[in-house]
């Protein structure tokens, strides 16, 4: 049994692996022409066959090279920051731009170490007076400002 | 004569008070973000380029670039005060800067590499004014063959000069590849990989991709990271160098220039690449080479040019192929298809006032800079002091009012937030995301001239070998990767990247 001496590597590849058999399974169905008239389904193959071969030489060779281990630290940072993005877009149409942005400085705020919650209260909110004086009236940006149940 | 009419017409365009507002923005914002690590250029353009849609287009693209060299200005203070790179490609400006602060000539420092900065970016806008009508000339004669070819040979180049493991690089430019021809296909009307997302149909947008995965990415990388910075408390008495460190500055600075712009055209240079060669360059030719590291003044003055004048060459292959060199420039086509302007030799003839406009104002700019840079010191130190843990969910919220308001549609907030997962999968497995953003934003050119080219010649494939530029293009490409591939090479390259992270 080869062991994994590169897991960057190992992994990678098995990403870019899973890229193209996605890439050819999802294009199995678009149509692929011709070399003189080719169908939508030529070239997305074409990347998807370079893909696997590639992820698969980054795997033979992680076989081979030796190279650190992949650092897991706590996925904390991770999820909340992504978060805090995705709480924004659920947000930001309903009860718009001021209580969603106070929402993705607090929530993200609490991504850092130093997370200290009265400052983030009162950045989100000198942030979302910045960002309704700056986009909304600055720039014109379609924003909703408010909550929609406050909107006539 | 007509090189002086051109640059009439563009200073023309420059000076008007809009342009010159939207120039200055520009600077200040690339000045802040080069300032402030941990967030770069390619984060910030991606950032602003659904708020200039609403601007108008010869607007954008001043502002834009002036964030591009204006990073390059602030990433030196950073740098040579708190020995942290403010921008990657000032990186290398810390092994020298430092020191020579600790010595306290930080003044100098300053000085050297505003002044250098300022004397490379004259030298690059320059050359690519002069540059520009001959080598859109030869795109014109470019058919679909050639146009293939040089992609090619565009994201081969972008390979082999760029960092990281060579392989993992091809395979990211094939996977940007892929993302980039998500959405209708010209050709045949049908939507590919869209996935039933009315949204993904149009394609997935620049400025998703590039804030997720460089933007977030790079949010989420600082906070793991914990930077302690201890900025340099001692008051900046004189900015002057002394008449010893002018002597040894200007030579260093013009060899940086040459080097930086040289650089700058190549495929996967820019201003990163061009800092650490022009280090390098400067450290083999030196009489005195155990100097650096301990505060030589070339070491200052070196990198600090070759970043912006490469900042400054790395347009002339955008603005006169329409071929993206680098990350950065991918984002500046991003801008103009936002505008409904595609990049190519047919810019300058049909569009004469905005080419050259953006030109002049460069010239401009980096005037600007030197007065912004100096005076005010003290207020872009002060910045520094802001804490990391206040930074970051402000350019988190910037980023998402941006990506939504790019068409009203939190999809693209949903979408972003994807890469932004998917950028910080690609640095835990250290695959650099440049290479990726390159082949996104080639992706369907490459496919519609791969289209054409075999359509022209009947499906015969020989077609990019029997045309003799397109046959030399994939030559040259094959022995970019010949020299990659030969063990002195790879040595050399590895050293090259190494000094600046030692």
């Amino acid at each position: 049994m080869a062991r994994v001496r590169h897991p960057k590597d190992f992994a990678a590849g098995l990403m870019f692996i899973a890229f193209g058999l996605a890439a050819l399974i999802i294009g199995s169905d678009y149509p692929l022409g011709a070399a003189a008239r080719m169908g939508p389904g030529y070239f997305p193959r074409i990347l998807g066959i370079l893909l696997i071969t590639l992820g698969g030489s980054l795997v033979l060779r992680a076989l081979r090279l030796r190279g650190p281990r992949i650092d897991l630290e706590s996925p904390r940072p991770l999820l909340i920051v992504i978060g805090s993005v995705v709480l924004f877009g659920l947000t930001a149409e309903k009860l718009g731009l001021v209580i969603a942005s106070i929402l993705l400085i607090g929530v993200s705020s609490a991504a850092s170490t130093e997370f200290r919650w009265k400052e983030a209260l009162v950045s989100g909110l000198i942030l979302a007076a910045l960002s309704v004086a700056g986009f909304v009236w600055g720039l014109g940006l379609q924003f909703p400002v408010w909550p929609a149940f406050l909107r006539h | 004569m007509e090189f002086l009419s051109h640059l009439a017409l563009g200073f023309g365009v420059a000076f008007t008070p809009l342009n010159l507002l939207y120039a200055l923005i520009g600077c200040l914002l690339g000045t802040l973000i080069g300032v402030l690590p941990g967030i770069g250029p390619v984060a910030t353009i991606a950032m602003l380029l659904p708020i200039t849609y609403g601007v108008p287009t010869i607007s954008a693209l001043i502002m834009l670039a002036g964030i591009y060299y204006g990073a390059q200005y602030g990433g030196s203070t950073t740098s040579i005060l708190v020995n942290l790179p403010g921008e990657a490609s000032s990186a290398v400006t810390c092994l020298d800067g430092y020191q020579m602060a600790r010595k306290g000539r930080a003044g100098a420092a300053l000085c050297v590499a505003a002044l250098g900065s300022f004397f490379a970016g004259c030298v690059g806008t320059m050359l690519l004014a002069a540059f520009a009508a001959p080598m859109t000339e030869l795109a014109l004669k470019f058919g679909p063959a050639e146009y293939f070819s040089l992609m090619v040979l565009g994201m081969i180049g972008a390979v082999v000069l760029a960092h990281g493991s060579l392989l993992k690089a091809v395979a990211m430019i094939v996977l940007g590849l892929l993302f980039g021809i998500v959405g209708t296909d010209v050709n045949s009307g049908m939507a590919r990989f869209s996935f039933g997302v009315p949204e993904l149909t149009d394609g997935i947008g620049t400025a998703q991709i590039a804030v997720g995965v460089f933007g977030f990415a790079e949010i989420l990388m600082s906070l793991s990271r914990q930077e302690a910075r201890d900025i340099l408390q001692q008051k900046l008495t004189s900015l002057m160098p002394n008449r010893e460190e002018i002597r040894r500055a200007i030579p260093a600075a013009i060899r940086g220039t040459a080097v930086g712009s040289l650089l700058g055209v190549l495929p996967g240079g820019g201003a990163l690449l061009a800092s650490f060669a022009a280090y390098g360059l400067e450290k083999k030719v030196s009489r005195r080479p155990q100097e650096f590291g301990t505060g030589a003044v070339e070491g200052v003055a070196a990198p600090e040019s070759a970043n912006n004048a490469a900042a400054q060459t790395s347009f002339i292959p955008l603005l006169t192929l329409g071929i993206p060199p680098n990350a950065v420039m991918a984002l500046m086509v991003g801008a103009m298809t936002i505008h409904n302007i595609q990049p190519g030799p047919q810019v300058m003839t049909s569009n004469p006032a905005l080419f050259w406009g953006l030109i002049a104002s460069m010239w401009l700019g980096n005037l600007m800079l030197v007065v912004l840079n100096l005076p005010l010191i003290g207020m872009w130190v002060k910045l520094l002091t802001v804490p990391y843990r206040l930074l970051y969910p402000a350019i988190l919220l910037f980023c998402a009012i941006g990506v939504y308001s790019l068409s009203n549609s939190t999809v693209d907030v949903y979408m972003t937030a994807v890469f932004g997962v998917l950028g910080y999968v690609f640095a835990k497995l250290e695959c650099e995301p440049a290479p990726l953003l390159l082949g996104f934003v080639l992706g369907p050119l490459l496919e519609e001239n791969l289209r054409r080219a075999m359509l022209l010649s009947r499906g015969d494939p020989t077609v990019f070998f029997t045309r003799p530029l397109s046959l030399s293009m994939l030559i040259l490409a094959a022995l970019l990767l010949l020299l990659i591939v030969a063990p002195q090479v790879r040595k050399t390259r590895e050293e090259a990247f190494q000094e600046g992270e030692a």
